[in-house]
Formats: C-alpha cells, sequence, structure tokens
C-alpha cells in the first residue's frame, strides 16, 4: 500500500512561534532543476514588524543572562543540530542541488561555528574590552555590552552555514536578531527556527522571516527600534541606499560580503554589535 | 465638565426622569422590579457582535483620523500608590505636548489623578486648565474610595467634595459592588445620588460625575446591563467599565453592552450619557475598535470628549508611535516616545 506523502507546511518564526505570514502569503521553493520542493511563507512588512516586537521584549531577558549562560544555550543549539544533522544534510542536498559529501560538510561546519561562537560567549569581553590606565586612584573599565535589536540579511548563496554565521555572532554578545532568510534557500533556516525552538534559547531571541530581502530589508533599515543592521546579504540589493536609511535611527551597519567566505568567522563580528561601556570605580588606597 | 449648567435644575430633572422611567420611589424594590424586568443578555450573540466590529480594516487617512480623535478622547491616568506631585506634573506635561516632535499632536482630553493629586494637577495645567470641548483639558480625579469602594458613605462624600473642592472637573465614583450584587439597589441608587450631590459646587455648578461599575466584579452580562442603567437613573453623566485595578477590565463586548445602554437610554429620554472603558486598552488596533463600535451603536456625535473617554495610560504612547509611523513613513521605537 503506498503512503500518503505529508509534506511539511514551512512558515514563518516569531517570538517563539511559527506564524504564517500576516499577508497569508506564500512563494515556492523550487530545487536547481525546477522541481517543486515546498511552499514558503512569504513574510510582509508587519511580519517583520512584528518580529521587531518580539526581539524588543527579549532584549532584557537574552541580554541580561550571564556570559556563561548565553554560551551554554548556544552550545546546547550545536548540540540539537548534531541530533538532526541528518534532515539538514537532505533538505540542503535538495535545495542546493549539491551532492551529500558537500552537503554533509555545509552542516558540519555550521555546527562548528556555532560551536566555536559558543565558546567566545564568556570570554570576548576579556579580550574585546580594557582596563585603562588612568592617573589617579581609580580602575577606569572598558566593557563590551549589547547594542539591542539586531536585523540581519543573511547570505543569499548558503542555506544552512551563511545563516548561522551570520545570525550566531549578533546573539554571542547578547543582541535579540531578526534575520531574513536566504530567499532562494529558506527551509534550512525554518528548520533551525525549529530547532531553536525547542533548545533553551527563549522565544523571541531568534526570529526568522523568509521572502524577499529587497521587499523586508527597508523596512528594518528604517525601522527605529532596530539598534544595528548586518548587510552581509545584501550585496544584491540597493545596500548603499539601506545604509542612508539606517544612517537616520544611527545604527550600526555590516556591509556585504560576497563569496565563499562571507561571514567568515571572527571575533570582530561578534564586536560589530557591542556598545563600549567604560566605567570607573575607586581603588583601595593601601 | 464645568458646563454652566444649573446643578439644581438639572438633578432635579435627573430624577424627575428616574421616577418617571421607574413609575416609583427608588428603593430597594422598585429598582429590583424594574432592573430584573430588564431582558437578559444574549451573551454569545454580544461577543460575536464585538468580534464582528474589531473586523473593521481601518487604513490611511481614516486611520490618522482616527489617531487624533483617540488621543483626544483620552483621559492620561496615572493611579499608583506611588504617586508623587513631579510624576503629577510629568503626566500634565505630557497630556500638554503628547510628542514633542510633532506639535500638530492633539492634546487628551484630561488627566486623572488620586483626589489628593489634584491640587498639583490643576497648578501644572495652569492656564490650559478647562473643558476639553474648548481644546483644554479637564482634571477628573477618583473618588468615594478607589478602588474598592469600601468605605462609609460620609467618608465617600467627603472624599468627593474635597477633590471638587480643590478644583476637579469630573469625578471618578466607584459604586458599592457589595451592596448590588447583595441586591440592596436602592443604597447604591442613593449612593449615586448623594455622590452627584457632592460633585456641586458653591457658584452653582457641578462636576461631571463619572460611574464606576467595576464590571470584572459584576460577574455577569445582565448584572453589567442593570448597573448601567442603574447608573444612569441615579443621574450619572458617564458610565465607566473599570477601575483598571481589577482584572478583566474594559472588554469589547461590555462597552458594546453599556453603549447599547445608553443608546437606548437616549431614545427613550431623549438624553446623552458618556461611556468610558478604562483599563486594558493598550494598543492602538484595540482603541479603534472601540471608536468603531461607538460609532456603530450610539453613533458619530457619541466621539467627543463629553461622551465618550479612553481612561489609559500605555495607549497614548502606542498611538504616537503610529502616528509617527504615519508622518515618517517608517517604524518608530519607545526611545522617541517619553516614559510616562
Amino acid at each position: 500500500m503506498t503512503r500518503l506523502a505529508v509534506p511539511k507546511t514551512y512558515k514563518l518564526y516569531i517570538g517563539g512561534k511559527f506564524p504564517r505570514s500576516e499577508s497569508g502569503r506564500t512563494y515556492e521553493v523550487s530545487a536547481p532543476d525546477g522541481r517543486f520542493l515546498a511552499n514558503a511563507a512569504l513574510a510582509s512588512r508587519k511580519d517583520a514588524r512584528d518580529a521587531v516586537v518580539a526581539a524588543r521584549a527579549a532584549v532584557s531577558g537574552w541580554a541580561g543572562a550571564t556570559a556563561y549562560n548565553r554560551g551554554q544555550v548556544l552550545y546546547r543549539i550545536a548540540e540539537l543540530l548534531e541530533g538532526r544533522r541528518a534532515q539538514f544534510v537532505s533538505e540542503i542536498e535538495e535545495t542546493e542541488g549539491v551532492s551529500r559529501a558537500v552537503a554533509a560538510a555545509q552542516v558540519d561546519e555550521a555546527i562548528d561555528r556555532w560551536v566555536w561562537y559558543a565558546g567566545w560567549a564568556d570570554k570576548f569581553a576579556q579580550v574585546a574590552g580594557n582596563a585603562n590606565p588612568v592617573a589617579g586612584p581609580y580602575f577606569n573599565l572598558s566593557v563590551p555590552e549589547p547594542t539591542g535589536v539586531v536585523a540581519i540579511v543573511a547570505p543569499q548563496d548558503s542555506s544552512l552555514l551563511g545563516l548561522v554565521s551570520a545570525v550566531a555572532p549578533a546573539l554571542v554578545a547578547g543582541n535579540p536578531v531578526v534575520v531574513v532568510a536566504s530567499e532562494r534557500f529558506p527551509l534550512s533556516a525554518i528548520s533551525l527556527a525549529e530547532v531553536l525552538a525547542t533548545s533553551d534559547v527563549p522565544g523571541g531571541v531568534v526570529n526568522v522571516l523568509t521572502g524577499s530581502p529587497a521587499e523586508i530589508a527597508p523596512w528594518l533599515a528604517s525601522h527605529a527600534d532596530v539598534n544595528a543592521i548586518d548587510l552581509v546579504g545584501a550585496g544584491a540589493l540597493d545596500w548603499i541606499a539601506l545604509e542612508i536609511d539606517a544612517a537616520d535611527t544611527l545604527k550600526r551597519v555590516l556591509r556585504p560580503e560576497n563569496g565563499p567566505d562571507a561571514a567568515a568567522p571572527a571575533l570582530g563580528r561578534i564586536q560589530a554589535f557591542t556598545e563600549t561601556k567604560t566605567v570607573w570605580h575607586t581603588k583601595s588606597l593601601r | 465638565m464645568p458646563a454652566p449648567v444649573n446643578a439644581g435644575t438639572a438633578l432635579a430633572t435627573a430624577r424627575e426622569r428616574a421616577l418617571a422611567v421607574l413609575g416609583g420611589e427608588p428603593d430597594d424594590q422598585t429598582l429590583g422590579r424594574y432592573l430584573h424586568g430588564i431582558p437578559g443578555v444574549d451573551a454569545v450573540g454580544l461577543e460575536q457582535r464585538a468580534a464582528a466590529l474589531g473586523t473593521r480594516s481601518i487604513k490611511t487617512t481614516s486611520k490618522a483620523w482616527a489617531l487624533d480623535r483617540i488621543i483626544e478622547l483620552i483621559d492620561l491616568t496615572t493611579l499608583e500608590g506611588a504617586d508623587t506631585p513631579g510624576k503629577v506634573r510629568s503626566l500634565v506635561a505630557k497630556a500638554l505636548t503628547p510628542d514633542a516632535s510633532d506639535p500638530a499632536t492633539p492634546r487628551v482630553a484630561a488627566v486623572c489623578v488620586y483626589g489628593d493629586m489634584v491640587p498639583f494637577a490643576v497648578e501644572a495645567l495652569g492656564a490650559a486648565h478647562g473643558d476639553p470641548d474648548d481644546g483644554l483639558i479637564s482634571v477628573a480625579a477618583v473618588a468615594t474610595a478607589f478602588p474598592s469602594g469600601r468605605s462609609s458613605l460620609a467618608i465617600k462624600l467627603a472624599d468627593t467634595a474635597e477633590a471638587v473642592a480643590a478644583g476637579a472637573d469630573e469625578i471618578d465614583m466607584v459604586i458599592d459592588r457589595g451592596a448590588f450584587l447583595a441586591g440592596r439597589y436602592g443604597e447604591v441608587f442613593d449612593q449615586i445620588v448623594a455622590v452627584k450631590e457632592a460633585c456641586r459646587r458653591p457658584d452653582g455648578t457641578s462636576a461631571s460625575l463619572k460611574v464606576i461599575l467595576e464590571t470584572g466584579e459584576l460577574v455577569t452580562y445582565d448584572n453589567v446591563r442593570r448597573a448601567s442603567w442603574l447608573a444612569i437613573l441615579a443621574g450619572g453623566d458617564f458610565i465607566k467599565t473599570s477601575t483598571g485595578k481589577v482584572s478583566p477590565a474594559a472588554t469589547l463586548p461590555v462597552t458594546l453592552l453599556m453603549l447599547e445602554v445608553v443608546r437606548d437610554w437616549h431614545r427613550l429620554t431623549g438624553h446623552r450619557v458618556g461611556v468610558k472603558p478604562a483599563g486594558g486598552i493598550r494598543s492602538s488596533k484595540d482603541a479603534i475598535k472601540y471608536l468603531v463600535t461607538v460609532a456603530e451603536t450610539v453613533g458619530e456625535e457619541w466621539l467627543v470628549p463629553h461622551l465618550f473617554r479612553f481612561g489609559a495610560s500605555s495607549l497614548l504612547n502606542d498611538v504616537l508611535l503610529q502616528r509617527q509611523k504615519l508622518t515618517s513613513g517608517h517604524y518608530s521605537g519607545a526611545d522617541y516616545v517619553t516614559i510616562d
């Protein structure tokens, strides 16, 4: 007897829930050979708005968690990714049309990158911060603090690795993110959201939108409640206009990167979404 | 409202109206017979109607109009144990200039404070103190042992008279829910009449009286309908859903039900009574649903400060954010409005 196929509904991930787009729109995701794979939600500006609201609500909890705790939570994501390795491999194989080995290599790389960034969570402040020498009996300490809600246009030519490479560093410092996934390869992004939803990441810390970056990015760039925007995957868009929009509300901006090394792991990506807080504290006089 | 109405005649007519409608003295028996003779509420129908009214899509110019009108109908409220004169002054500053980045933003209708904070509100408002119909801002005070209403009548009346003497234009009183639920309707009626009397000023004018039913404690829609009739019969100028201290506070079905009573009363007597949902209305989207409900139930002429108010504090900021979105074309954030 043949079984009826049970295809998966790919929805958005906002505030720890999986809603459909408020617009009700979807778009077809096809394999490189033109074969239909799935319908993905086509997020609208209002979904982006809702995602920013969810991310804003998550700021105090995520930024307020201890660095050690954030590291544990991020590491747990890597653990769960490992458990669903097979699903991601076959998803990437289908959507990107690559061999099983290439897909597996991408998943491994993505998992390793989570682990690498998770390790930085309680260490980057020691490297990025400083005890400044001052003329007086004071400690003068500069410490990196999270900047707030970070919007990300994920690399467009990779399913999982690009997304992870852009999202993880922003999370490490304690920033909730709103990420617009790859338009062509959105399925792994939603599967990653399922991993996040069942891990220890609080709802709203990661919000995943699928759809057209060209449509959504301008709304995020001009949104007054977004503190920084990572345009790493916006190379094909009019990213200079996005940067100008972002300047109106004094956002931190990371510019597009192209090629296979886009969003390569670096301490700089973590520091990009931090603000330096400098405090004075009296020294003991003896 | 400091409307130049002779309170003596207004009261007399209110009493005459009540006697004519009730067909007897407003004692427990007559009121009980009358209120229990009112048909019961179709709860499912009521909630369905409210839900249907909440689905209207209000966009662009209509939305801009609605947002400005919502601001003009807000009683900007602070009712905390921790209220200080400074907090009241900052509330008044917000009432006068809701959005410093846009001078075209309308002012709110009133500030609503505890009775002992009235002098600070009056002082802070200065020349801007007056009738919201003239573009000025009223001072509303909660009285009668707000929010529980559990004290003797003498204390409630003193509470009211003190607030009026300090310059309050509107008094938000709470009914004695205990007496109402125990069926002592005459007592509730008499208290409202007595408080209304305490709202009179020496010059013959009278502060406007809002009667808080605290619908969250009345349990059933039937009780809300009865309490609405009771408050209107006793001469309340406004009926108000809640204190904001009890959950659930204002809901759309309850407000719709109260508006229906106001509509029926207007048809019966030609007299207009105001409605004030208060508590729990935090988003512009919700507030717009209330505007639609008012317009569809009693008519657009009710969307004026002396017939409809929102009791709210955080609602104003959300409306301002929506307003900024409409003017600037991009989404705004909480950093661009004042904190209370």
